[in-house]
């Protein structure tokens, strides 16, 4: 293997092309929306029942929420997470070398920087669809703040960007899809146990809270939780500049590892 | 559109692509002329799909000089692109649509308006006779259709040239046919023609210039009947089997070139009628008289047989 310098880091150019990538996914998720949308509401459900009211009775209030609250919106950012991890591993994989989508893309007018933001903003666009459907839940269960609780969603589209740009980075190194089983178990999960979704950062040793700062989905959970329950935020100009910097960051590595392995 | 005739579609000087230490093209020009079928003839390995991917922009040259359209590849590949089709050698269909939307989706990469597409999907679907596929899906499609498909879909943006990287590979030899006859009528329309291959007879048919490539090299360049009356005698007379020394040393003093390869004799000859007179006074041997082609041509370029 090359290097890292070696890489071809010139700047990718932002083009509306990337639109068609995205409509091309997106016609092929209206193909499969039944077991897509199973998917999007039923894990959530099982999530929010078990564990806000199972769990729930026993843990009465968290950080001065009924727990159900608590956990329904830390859910609605990690559900982003997980659904654009797995859109960005194993499906983009597929297109990008099972499939070869991405070698019939090439010979029309797109280069990779295009697929890659087609695929960054479909990816994110799946995130905010599971979101959504969490959301619905959480509102029926009542513990949403309000019609406000809306201005989630254009968060989860950041979070999805924020998130997809490491998984893509994944795709363009795997060699099979057993390769994404490290970045589940060492990245993935224990975002999901360290970022406060399940309890608040604050119970976490203090090395473990300062690692935590540097996860997106800590800032993610930050920025959701208060916009899903109607309550004050904080520090929102630093959870947006941190997943602003992961989607940007990432993006650029995954643009220049593709190249590295299509254009040879 | 008004395009000068006599300017190249594509121009390569010292085209040159390196894997490692490997050099897979090693300093090529040609000069392909717009409207005619032109041919990479060459084994597995010869560098043809490397110098196909190049045409693309796909791939970073090393050295030389690469125009296609009279633009600088790669660094304006992305127009260039949109005036070309490719006919890739593996399937790149997508499966999770039908034939027409295959088309369709296609077409928007190339930013067609949409109100255009669906008169283009008609005529491509005509074309590659696929009408009544036209809402199945790919995967329950033949060999044969789906290289149709391909081709279709490398047409949906009118492209000034089509480069097919070894388009029957793969295909029986009636299907084979079938694509000859769409290829020749694209030629037809004034639609330049790249390909590859490694089967001669392909090459024979539809080329109109060719070049010879083997080990990353072109050999030589010509239309198939220049190659064949520069560099070999008209006739051949293949002699199958174990040699007879004897009978080969007679054949050497009938003004005749004498070439062996494998397991078969191949006699070159300006005229074959003495040679079989002769011959045909011995029994047991399986004799095939032929007039020579580019098989022969390669042949003597590498002193090494071209096909599998």
């Amino acid at each position: 293997m090359k290097p890292w310098l070696d890489l071809d880091w010139r700047l990718p150019r932002l083009r509306r092309d990337a639109l068609a990538v995205w409509r091309r996914n997106f016609l092929v998720w209206q193909r499969i929306i039944g077991p897509a949308l199973v998917l999007n509401f039923g894990e959530p459900l099982i999530y929010l029942l078990g564990l806000g009211l199972g769990l729930g009775a026993f843990v009465g209030e968290v950080g001065g929420l009924p727990y159900l609250a608590f956990l329904a919106s830390g859910i609605v950012a990690s559900s982003a997470m997980v659904t654009v991890s797995y859109e960005g591993m194993y499906s983009v994989y597929t297109r990008m070398v099972p499939q070869k989508t991405y070698d019939a893309l090439l010979a029309t007018p797109l280069d990779i920087d295009d697929i890659l933001a087609g695929e960054m903003l479909w990816c994110a666009s799946k995130g905010v669809i599971s979101a959504a459907a969490i959301l619905l839940v959480a509102a029926a269960l009542g513990v949403v703040g309000g019609f406000g609780a809306l201005w989630a969603l254009p968060v989860v589209f950041l979070v999805g960007l924020a998130f997809a740009g490491p998984a893509m980075a994944m795709s363009a190194v795997a060699g099979n899809y057993d390769f994404f089983n490290y970045y589940f178990v060492l990245v993935v999960t224990p975002m999901f146990m360290l970022c406060g979704v399940f309890y608040p950062l604050d119970t976490l040793p203090a090395g473990v809270q300062s690692l935590a700062q540097w996860l997106p989905l800590t800032h993610a959970v930050a920025l959701i939780r208060p916009l899903v329950l109607g309550l004050p935020s904080s520090d929102v100009l630093l959870h947006l500049g941190v997943l602003f910097a992961y989607a940007l960051g990432f993006y650029l590595l995954a643009v220049a590892l593709v190249r590295r392995r299509l254009i040879v | 559109m008004i395009h000068n005739e006599a300017i190249p579609v594509v121009r390569a000087q010292g085209l040159r692509k390196c894997f490692g230490r490997r050099v897979a093209v090693d300093g090529i020009d040609f000069c392909i002329p717009r409207g005619l079928c032109f041919g990479f003839l060459g084994p597995n390995g010869a560098g043809k799909t490397t110098t196909l991917r190049m045409l693309m922009g796909l791939s970073p040259k090393d050295g030389g000089e690469l125009t296609v359209l009279g633009l600088p590849v790669p660094e304006r590949a992305r127009e260039t692109r949109a005036r070309v089709g490719l006919v890739p050698q593996a399937d790149t269909l997508d499966p999770d649509f039908t034939v027409a939307e295959n088309l369709r989706v296609y077409a928007g990469y190339f930013r067609i308006p949409r109100a255009a597409i669906d008169a283009r999907i008609d005529e491509l679907l005509a074309f590659a006779n696929l009408s009544d596929r036209r809402d199945a899906r790919v995967e329950t499609l033949s060999g044969g259709m789906k290289r149709r498909l391909t081709i279709a879909r490398a047409l949906v943006n009118d492209p000034e040239i089509v480069i097919l990287d070894e388009p029957t590979t793969g295909l029986d030899p009636q299907v084979r046919h079938v694509i000859w006859g769409r290829l020749a009528e694209l030629r037809a329309r004034g639609v330049t023609l790249i390909l590859t291959t490694h089967y001669m007879e392909e090459a024979e048919r539809l080329c109109d210039t060719l070049v010879v490539m083997d080990q990353g090299r072109i050999l030589d360049q010509g239309s198939p009947s220049e190659l064949v009356a520069r560099h070999v005698e008209p006739e051949v007379v293949e002699l199958r089997g174990a040699p007879d020394e004897a009978l080969l040393a007679r054949l050497g003093g009938m003004d005749a070139r004498i070439e062996r390869h494998g397991s078969s004799v191949y006699v070159y000859t300006q005229d074959a009628a003495p040679l079989l007179a002769h011959l045909g006074a011995v029994h047991g041997r399986a004799i095939l008289h032929r007039p020579s082609g580019l098989e022969d041509v390669f042949l003597r370029l590498t002193g090494r047989e071209l096909r599998e």
